[in-house]
């Protein structure tokens, strides 16, 4: 061809053709992945054979497991002289124990329809073709929940929600009446009011008229994963919003607020939590009036929502810093106001960023509910102690911590999956 | 610069008709980022019906200038009036001055995680409170109007650059505005898209919607402009109809200008 004749036409185009076998299928992925070069294919068959080592000991250990022994000498009497076996017989003679801890067991069913419920409340949020009136269990779940898990009078949680409802009708009145930063300042004062002062008064006469309640059950009987579900649970629930606001007032224009927030936050995130659990347990009844009884796991929700929030609000501000400004300006145009803002634009696209890193400061909360076992609450690893107390199964350590591990992995992989089903169920498009 | 773009239709100029109402007054205005003067005794009066082209080197304060006019910036000096309502730090005017006032944006700033549609009736349900199906009957007529009602399911992401700028124009148009800003809203878009926007713009302007565009496409300034400002350094330096100004324009930073980007 000369050099200097560079046109060129195509006259048909070309059809598709079928990508090399050994490209495509398991073949492909395996050639891919586990041996593309001689290196990488010495490390897979090293690997393999750990993994392989790893396996050839735990299977038999827990398959050969011992389910039937009161104690952990009789299951090793059991085992004689074969191969090591796990002693799951603990398991199961405290199964009920590691999960309930010393709540009725009669009343099992109240925190098991209160997890049901829950999912109720925040399916939503996860799923798209659940109806909107699915929303009324997300409202009315907070409160329900806890009065199934702590018994007591039917109207206790009902005068609590209304404590909402007081505070919503008094902004509405305030901010149509006066203006909106009166109203920002009464509504809530008026919930408050209602709560501490006239709530307990309306309770107690419903009450009187139609006595509906259920036995009430005391904060000490709570234990187990009933116990780390329910602190983590409440933690994640009032942890959110928190840390929405805080990080909101981090970015605000306001300087005492701004203030506050960045002083409440740097101030929770430079202190350990066992510390604020150590100020829950001894510290809080110093400052409270004598004879108060303040609960002493309502004190730990406290601050492990605290310690979260401030977590939560920084990993909300990352996810408001990625928001290019040109959100905020095109809201502006439209004439919408901060708060609209912040709701149908702001929020959905930094809190939809902020997915990863919100769940993985549930699942460290979740798990940082063993903590409470330090400050005398018997969660799953309180209970641990309290079971290798006991003559019987002292020395048992495997199965215990395996199976209370197991668990919280289940509980935490849940969670890290849904973040992710999330995550791809609001991806829009590619930008 | 690149070549000017062709239009496929020509503007009857003679149908274009410029009220004697003012929608914009904007006098002896300043304003400073920080110590910095960006804006430097800006007088403009804007007639409703007028189709204004602002122009001058990046940094000359043009976006800046029709930024002020919504208040995405604010001014240190002066007073701006638009529609009868004066900007200050009111916010009650401010998001009546917003709601009045139209803009489109270089980068389109639509709301990724809403369709189409809902980009579009976003504004009407939550400022006019508009009813949602009447709302979506009015975002329907705009998406027709800017040729794309076919998308209105999709998300912002999946659609190409000309057809996001045409949605942003049909989101604004969707709050009835009276007046349009356009802050170089071309800018970022491939020579293929440029036109499809721009012709958008010119039917606009023939339905006599005032409009302030900044923008660097001199070949849409002569077909429906006006008028023309040239801006330098903050200040307004030169102002004319675009066939004056193009053709004979009188400062030497004009004509620097000119020569630079025709």
């Amino acid at each position: 061809m000369s050099s200097t004749d560079n046109s060129y036409v195509r006259t048909e185009m070309l059809p598709e053709r079928e990508a090399p076998t050994g490209n495509v299928g398991i073949v492909g992925w395996i050639r891919k992945n586990l041996f593309p070069d001689v290196f990488s294919s010495i490390l897979t068959l090293i690997a393999l054979f750990f993994i392989y080592q790893l396996l050839a000991g735990l299977v038999p250990w827990l398959t050969g497991g011992i389910w039937n022994a009161s104690s952990l000498s009789e299951c090793r009497e059991i085992i004689g002289d074969g191969p090591a076996a796990a002693c799951l017989a603990v398991i199961h003679e405290r199964f009920w124990q590691l999960m309930y801890g010393f709540y009725p067991s009669d009343s099992y069913w109240r925190p098991n329809l209160a997890f049901i419920l829950l999912f109720a409340a925040i399916s939503p949020v996860l799923f798209d073709g659940v109806s909107r009136k699915m929303f009324i269990a997300t409202a009315t779940v907070p409160f329900i929940g806890p009065w199934l898990l702590w018994g007591g009078s039917f109207w206790a949680p009902v005068t609590a929600a209304l404590g909402f409802v007081v505070g919503y009708f008094v902004y509405k009145l305030v901010a149509k009446s006066m203006n909106n930063l009166l109203a920002l300042i009464l509504g809530p004062l008026a919930a408050i009011i209602w709560w501490l002062v006239i709530s307990g008064y309306v309770s107690s006469g419903l009450a009187s008229v139609i006595p509906l309640g259920l036995e009430p059950v005391a904060s000490r009987d709570f234990g187990g994963f009933m116990l780390a579900v329910t602190l983590g649970i409440t933690g994640i629930a009032l942890s959110f919003p928190l840390g929405i606001v805080l990080a909101l007032g981090r970015l605000s224009d306001l300087v005492i607020i701004k203030t506050l927030c960045v002083g409440f936050i740097e101030f929770i995130r430079g202190v350990p939590l066992i510390t604020l659990l150590f100020v829950a347990q001894v510290m809080l009844s110093y400052f409270l009036p004598k004879g108060t009884d303040f609960d002493i796991i309502l004190r730990v929700m406290i601050m492990i929502t605290l310690f979260a929030s401030a977590y939560m609000a920084e990993v909300i501000r990352g996810g408001l810093a990625a928001l290019p400004t040109g959100q905020y300006e095109a809201a502006d145009a439209l004439g919408l106001d901060y708060w609209q803002a912040q709701r149908l634009i702001i929020m959905p696209q930094a809190l939809k960023i902020s997915i990863p890193g919100i769940v993985s400061t549930f699942i460290g909360l979740f798990k940082d509910t063993t903590l409470v076992s330090i400050i005398g609450l018997s969660d799953p690893i309180g209970w641990v102690k309290l079971i290798q107390s006991n003559s019987e199964w002292t020395g048992v350590v495997w199965e215990l911590y395996g199976f209370v591990a197991l668990v919280f992995f289940l509980f935490c992989f849940s969670m890290s999956r849904s973040s992710m089903y999330l995550e791809r169920k609001l991806q829009t498009g590619h930008n | 610069m690149s070549s000017e773009v062709e239009f496929d239709h020509h503007t009857d100029r003679s149908k274009l008709k410029v009220s004697d109402e003012v929608a914009i007054e904007i006098t002896d205005m300043n304003k400073w980022y920080g110590s910095f003067h960006v804006l430097k005794d800006i007088n403009l009066t804007v007639n409703r019906g007028e189709r204004i082209v602002v122009c001058g080197p990046s940094g000359s304060g043009k976006s800046t200038l029709i930024r002020c006019i919504n208040r995405l910036e604010e001014h240190q000096q002066g007073t701006i009036i638009v529609d009868g309502t004066e900007l200050s730090s009111d916010l009650k005017n401010i998001d009546k001055v917003r709601s009045e006032v139209g803009m489109v944006f270089q980068h389109f700033n639509l709301f990724p995680h809403l369709t189409i549609m809902e980009n579009c009736t976003l504004a009407p349900i939550w400022v006019r409170k508009t009813p949602q199906k009447e709302a979506e009957e009015t975002a329907m007529h705009f998406l027709e109007k800017v040729k794309i009602p076919e998308q209105a399911h999709k998300y912002p992401g999946q659609l190409s650059g000309g057809q996001q700028q045409r949605v942003a124009i049909a989101r604004s148009l969707c709050m009835m505005p009276r007046i349009m800003l356009f802050d170089e809203p071309t800018s970022a878009l491939d020579p293929e898209m440029i036109k499809e926007v721009l012709e958008t713009m010119i039917e606009l302007a023939e339905e006599g919607m005032t409009m302030i565009c900044v923008t660097h496409e001199m070949g849409f300034a002569k077909e429906v402009a006006n008028r023309v400002i040239f801006m330098d350094a903050g200040q307004i330096v030169e102002q004319n109809e675009p066939n004056e100004f193009f053709d004979n324009p009188q400062s030497e930073r004009t004509k620097l200008f000119l020569s630079q980007i025709l």
